[in-house]
């Protein structure tokens, strides 16, 4: 069969093709919501998925999402895409169960082509426990993959993005540098090695990660996607009413990821981002580079978890097999007008 | 040498841009752009190049000009075209370090303070000059360009030094010139510069 290049049919790579939050918002203004008091978390909230509470002791929690090709074998773009929308029920703290395959393929694409997408999709879906039970497929001629999925959580351990707390620890489980290497790869400038990592990390469920954050006692949670870690930490920030300090070295970074950052190899999400959120935070002396990576999409990064302070050290530990690229990256403190992130070079 | 990197999504401007690099000669390097991300990622590569880089606006469309690694723009950027209703440009002159290009140190210091002299000769001089890192040694005491930027300052231009940078040099009380900044108004003045000379 011929080697296709699926990148090469996408503009955009991955989560980098998401529209920007400050867009998104100016997209849904005015539109009719319709309060409903078992909708725990709705339109109306900038978080990650939709909860609807069906008793005191479950509710559902849905999500959609789907991307042009981030690699350009099919399997691991089927794989990425399923993750990265599975996270999104990990997240809210809850089960994937079901899950539909949304799909646009161009009709001239190889059968064997959109099959290793699904066996991708299918695949990761199976390791999260999730039943693909239908989908819907049409022609495009750039292809995009994703999954509308539906959970389950206790409505009384649901984790939003509201809860963080003053005094809580932040913890973030993947490694940043996703759309630089994405970029990267797409320029061919990223050794093998390091693309496969990279690969391997989106690739990667946030099912471990989750099982261990809701043994603690976790006040607020969500995944880092298309809005970069900064975006997403803004609307933890905005939506628990707290400020929070982050320590840039922190992270785990993907190998090559800073020096292509330098490089200038950015995507163009991580300049919308920095638009959306750079005026909500004070950079201090973080070096270009670094702040780049912290507004770098990241497509299925992973998760960004307010802890209660006394349990972070066991959490850590405990994440290390599940998720050994975690760490201590940032507390959580009182809001008091102006900035709500603060950076810092190191501790 | 020109590159015509516009309808590229990005990266591709950048990696065409580091190609010819390595095959251009002694003349800049000009590369057409359409979008705001391109524009920004040649300004990152031509830092971490050594290079300096201007930004020239055009009709729907950005020429990043890229320098000689131990070079300057000086007398590769057009001068604005005389337009005495048209608003003074806003030229923004972003330092970075007190030595001019890389290689030898001695030699970049002797370049940047001959280049801080030339400006100060030449007509239009920058509205506003930004010293960070190594740059605030060049506005505070023992600097030997205060004069030249003295005389800039005497033609309108504003010149501020960031004052993360006096605090890490420890030399914040020997501020010589002009004013104390921070990174918000550092980063809005390189966002909104019409036209940027990064040395």
């Amino acid at each position: 069969m011929e080697n296709i290049k699926l990148t090469k049919l996408a503009e955009c790579a991955g989560c980098g093709a998401k529209v920007g939050a400050g867009e998104l918002a100016r997209l849904l203004e005015n539109l009719p919501v319709h309060a409903d008091p078992n909708l725990l978390v709705g339109f109306d909230r900038s978080d990650d998925a939709s909860v609807y509470r069906l008793s005191d002791e479950l509710a559902i929690v849905q999500t959609v999402d789907f991307f042009p090709p981030i690699a350009d074998d099919p399997y691991t773009f089927g794989a990425i895409a399923a993750a990265n929308a599975l996270s999104d029920i990990y997240a809210m703290g809850g089960e994937p169960k079901l899950a539909l395959n949304v799909m646009a393929v161009p009709e001239d694409m190889p059968r064997e082509a959109v099959h290793d997408i699904l066996r991708g999709g299918y695949e990761k879906a199976y390791e999260a426990g999730a039943l693909i039970t239908g989908g819907h497929s049409i022609y495009d001629p750039e292809p995009k993959y994703g999954m509308a999925v539906t959970g389950f959580v206790d409505p009384r351990k649901l984790l939003t993005n509201a809860g963080a707390q003053p005094g809580d620890m932040l913890i973030y489980t993947k490694p940043l540098g996703i759309g630089v290497m994405t970029a990267a790869i797409k320029a061919e400038l990223a050794e093998e090695a390091a693309a496969a990592r990279a690969y391997q990390v989106m690739m990667t469920l946030n099912k471990a990660a989750r099982d261990v954050m809701v043994r603690f006692r976790t006040h607020a949670c969500t995944d880092v996607t298309g809005f970069g870690m900064l975006g997403h930490l803004l609307e933890m920030a905005q939506g628990s009413d707290t400020a929070v300090r982050l320590n840039a070295q922190a992270f785990d970074v993907l190998e090559n990821a800073l020096s292509f950052a330098e490089l200038g190899i950015l995507p163009a999400g991580m300049y919308r981002n920095r638009r959306f959120a750079e005026s909500a935070v004070e950079a201090g002396d973080v070096p270009l580079a670094l702040q780049d990576l912290l507004f770098d999409p990241q497509t299925s990064g992973g998760l960004l978890i307010a802890v209660d302070p006394e349990d972070a050290d066991a959490m850590l530990e405990a994440l290390q097999v599940a998720a050994p690229s975690a760490r201590r990256v940032g507390e959580v403190e009182e809001y008091r007008g102006g900035k709500r992130i603060f950076l810092r070079n190191g501790d | 040498m020109v590159l015509d990197a516009r309808g590229k999504a990005c990266p591709q401007p950048v990696v065409l841009a580091l190609r010819a690099l390595e095959t251009r000669g002694e003349e800049p390097l000009d590369v057409m752009v359409d979008n705001d991300a391109a524009v920004q990622n040649l300004q990152r590569m031509a830092a971490q190049k050594g290079c300096p880089a201007a930004v020239l606006p055009g009709e729907g469309m950005w020429t990043v000009r890229i320098g000689q690694p131990d070079g300057s723009l000086a007398g590769h950027i057009p001068e604005a075209a005389p337009c005495p209703t048209c608003a003074p440009e806003n030229a923004v002159v972003a330092i970075g370090s007190d030595t001019m290009g890389r290689g030898s140190d001695e030699l970049g210091k002797l370049l940047m303070k001959s280049y801080l002299y030339a400006l100060a000769q030449l007509d239009n001089p920058p509205r506003t000059m930004l010293f960070f890192n190594g740059g605030a040694k060049l506005t505070t005491e023992g600097s030997e360009s205060l004069d030249d930027l003295r005389a800039l300052e005497e033609q309108g231009t504003e010149i501020l030094t960031c004052g993360t940078c006096l605090d890490y040099y420890g030399i914040k009380d020997k501020l010589a010139i002009g004013s104390v900044t921070n990174m918000y108004r550092i980063a809005e003045l390189l966002r909104t510069a019409d036209r940027l000379v990064q040395l």
